[in-house]
């Protein structure tokens, strides 16, 4: 007779089992080409909380991951599995850089907003196309979304060198924004994070992830995208658009993703360059899976890839048999144990319940 | 004689690069139609690629690269096995973990043995498959047009293009004409009907995952080791994806499949091609559009725009028996 687990083994201890797992099989792969993982795991820590300049990589980092991992989890409680926030954030940026270059030389608090609503708004279009496809065409937004981020980067590959690009600059990126406009830093508020890129957009990430909380469980639309999410024919005939709730759901996720553009090119290049996501929509994934499409295991799993990636530079410095590489291979790891192998774990664990518990029935 | 000389060329150049897409595409239609989806395809494909290089780099010798290739392709099929078949777990998901890792494991494994910046060593021609002359094709070769044609296309390349042109009719003469390919399609189709004829589900989708494996082993390794000297970072540069794409748009069928590959990869001859060149009237096409033309024409197909792509109908969900 199988018994259901006490929902904090279900929620927390199974997938912390889970990231172990993953991890010892990473620092298995380590130590099979002869290094130490348990040194390499303290430089990590050292390289991402050690020091000012470190932790506000750190932190850095973490704003991308939450919204990356946010734009997942939004559309992952709606049943869409979203795997284009790689290049919803990248036609966001399109959408950050016109509105910084329209409004360049205007003052932060009045350009910033308007960076963020261009933003987002070009990054909710690039979402809204495949949520289109799949509401009204029936195609799957797991291909879509494989497909607009291939087509994301030819797009502002182009955009980029050819339209973007002012005369006399030789590599491939738009004009600056200048400093006055640019999302400020918060180094020039506090002297501890002395040299990194962290700026407001970390809290606009703890804001946003806030906002999803109240928006999934505390609201109507919440109800209706968590409805659609458990099952769609019910969701339907309690009168919900399931047609309408999709394209919704994917446009805010791409205006989610959008928001590591403001971070990354209105907050730290202050222009747009080529590829700047450079991967932080796909850490999305992990993030989401990891953190079980939940503000605060979000917030927690985003930190634990900051850490890991910021980690993963001080790490290439002092250990140069392990490359940065090695931090995708942890992620791919957590993506497998907690995503697609989330239950691997759950029969052993009801065995040892069922021997060690009193029965359910038994209080 | 100029512009037969360039079409012959860009259709060569088509066939050297519509290779992997074949094989990749061909290895995702066994697993697509036994109900197992493959968004993994690419991550076995820079897998196999990276694998062949090293082993044939280290033993000396193609055939050893080969072998690890497909063995390398075989574990990322079993990984997806075990979570897909045996955990039921969601197979997209799955898939995408098995791109990452292979993405991340080649790039560190290849910098911790070869210190090459994620290269492997140049590899020597007899540890590669190298180009073959078919019969009579010297004697040919200067023969006008048919001569031309035997030369080029149909001569010169190497074993594994010529194995990827004849597993497609074998494929689909696996598929339509056998018991296996029968049971195959059944299992993609309705396993239930499947598990009651007493036939087991689970070794049924094994079986096509090994299959799978081996195709896109092969066309992993032809990467590496056939077309370049060697491997690089991230070298399968998004091909997984694009016959991914190739197979929806074939609709699941092996014949399609071929020409859907063959127009993806004359796509690409031409990219390389029409770099810089002016068209009468259009004047310089950006290559990002031709780049961006299979993708687009895939979601044009999956909106159902020009006719209707339905993938097998238990694709990418797990069996439960009763209890």
């Amino acid at each position: 007779m199988r018994q259901p687990l006490p929902r904090w083994v279900d929620v927390a201890l199974l997938p912390l089992l889970n990231v172990v797992l993953a991890f010892l099989i990473g620092g298995l792969i380590v130590m099979s080409v002869g290094q130490n993982p348990l040194q390499a795991v303290g430089i990590m820590l050292y390289g991402a909380f050690g020091y000012g300049s470190g932790f506000g990589y750190t932190l850095y980092y973490t704003t991308d991951f939450i919204f990356a991992g946010l734009a997942v989890s939004l559309a992952f409680h709606a049943g869409l599995f979203n795997i284009g926030p790689e290049g919803q954030a990248y036609v966001g940026g399109l959408g950050v850089i016109l509105a910084a270059l329209a409004v360049n030389g205007l003052h932060w608090a009045f350009a910033v907003p308007l960076m963020i609503l261009a933003g987002a708004a070009f990054g909710a279009f690039w979402a809204f196309i495949p949520g289109y496809l799949q509401a009204k065409r029936g195609s799957h937004v797991v291909i879509t979304t494989i497909l607009f981020n291939f087509i994301a980067t030819s797009m502002m590959g182009y955009l980029i060198a050819r339209v973007l690009k002012p005369a006399g600059i030789n590599s491939d990126e738009s004009s600056p924004i200048q400093m006055i406009t640019r999302v400020p830093q918060l180094k020039d508020f506090f002297g501890l994070f002395n040299h990194s890129p962290v700026n407001i957009t970390f809290f606009l990430a703890i804001i946003a992830l806030g906002l999803v909380y109240w928006l999934i469980w505390h609201t109507k639309f919440g109800f209706a995208l968590r409805a659609l999410g458990h099952n769609p024919a019910a969701a339907n005939y309690a009168g919900i658009s399931n047609e309408k709730m999709i394209m919704i759901i994917m446009a805010m996720a791409g205006a989610m993703a959008a928001m590591v553009a403001v971070n990354n090119v209105g907050g730290v290049q202050g222009r747009l360059i080529l590829n700047f996501v450079n991967g932080a929509g796909f850490v999305g994934i992990a993030v989401a899976f990891m953190g079980k499409a939940h503000p605060i295991g979000v917030a927690l799993s985003a930190l634990l890839f900051g850490a890991l990636y910021q980690g993963g530079q001080e790490l290439a410095f002092s250990m140069p048999g392990i490359t940065r590489e090695m931090i995708v291979t942890i992620q791919a790891l957590v993506i497998l144990f907690t995503g697609a192998m989330g239950d691997m774990l759950r029969i052993p664990l009801e065995k040892v319940w069922a021997r060690f518990a009193p029965p359910a029935g038994a209080k | 004689m100029q512009f037969l000389t360039d079409v012959t060329l860009i259709l060569d150049s088509t066939i050297r690069l519509a290779v992997p897409l074949i094989l990749a595409c061909l290895a995702g239609l066994y697993s697509e139609r036994a109900g197992i989806v493959d968004i993994g395809l690419e991550g076995k494909l820079l897998a196999a690629a990276f694998a062949a290089a090293a082993a044939s780099a280290v033993f000396g010798n193609a055939w050893w690269g080969l072998l690890a290739g497909i063995g390398a392709a075989l574990m990322f099929s079993a990984i997806h096995g075990i979570a897909s078949i045996n955990l039921k777990g969601n197979q997209t998901i799955s898939g995408v973990a098995l791109n990452f890792l292979a993405a991340g494991l080649t790039t560190f494994l290849g910098q911790s043995w070869f210190h090459r910046g994620g290269y492997t060593p140049q590899l020597q021609p007899e540890q590669r498959f190298t180009p073959i002359t078919l019969p009579f094709a010297d004697q040919v070769k200067d023969v006008p047009v048919l001569g031309e044609i035997y030369w080029e296309l149909i001569s010169g390349h190497n074993l594994i293009t010529y194995f990827a042109f004849l597993a497609v009719p074998v494929t689909a003469w696996v598929l339509f004409r056998t018991r296996f390919g029968l049971r195959l399609r059944a299992v993609g189709e309705n396993p239930k009907a499947i598990d009651t004829a007493g036939i087991s589900v689970t070794a049924l989708r094994y079986q096509a995952l090994i299959i799978t494996a081996v195709l896109v082993g092969i066309g992993g390794t032809y990467l590496s080791i056939a077309q370049s000297a060697g491997f690089n970072n991230n070298m399968s540069a998004g091909r997984g994806y694009i016959a991914l794409a190739a197979l929806i748009f074939a609709k699941w069928r092996p014949g399609p499949a071929l020409l859907v590959c063959l127009m993806f990869g004359f796509l690409d001859a031409v990219q390389l091609r029409v770099q810089g060149f002016k068209f009468p009237y259009i004047g310089e096409v950006p290559v990002q559009a031709i780049q961006v033309l299979p993708y687009i024409l895939t979601i044009i197909l999956l909106a159902g725009f020009i006719g209707r792509a339905i993938a097998p109908k238990a694709s990418g969900i797990p069996y439960t028996k009763e209890r």
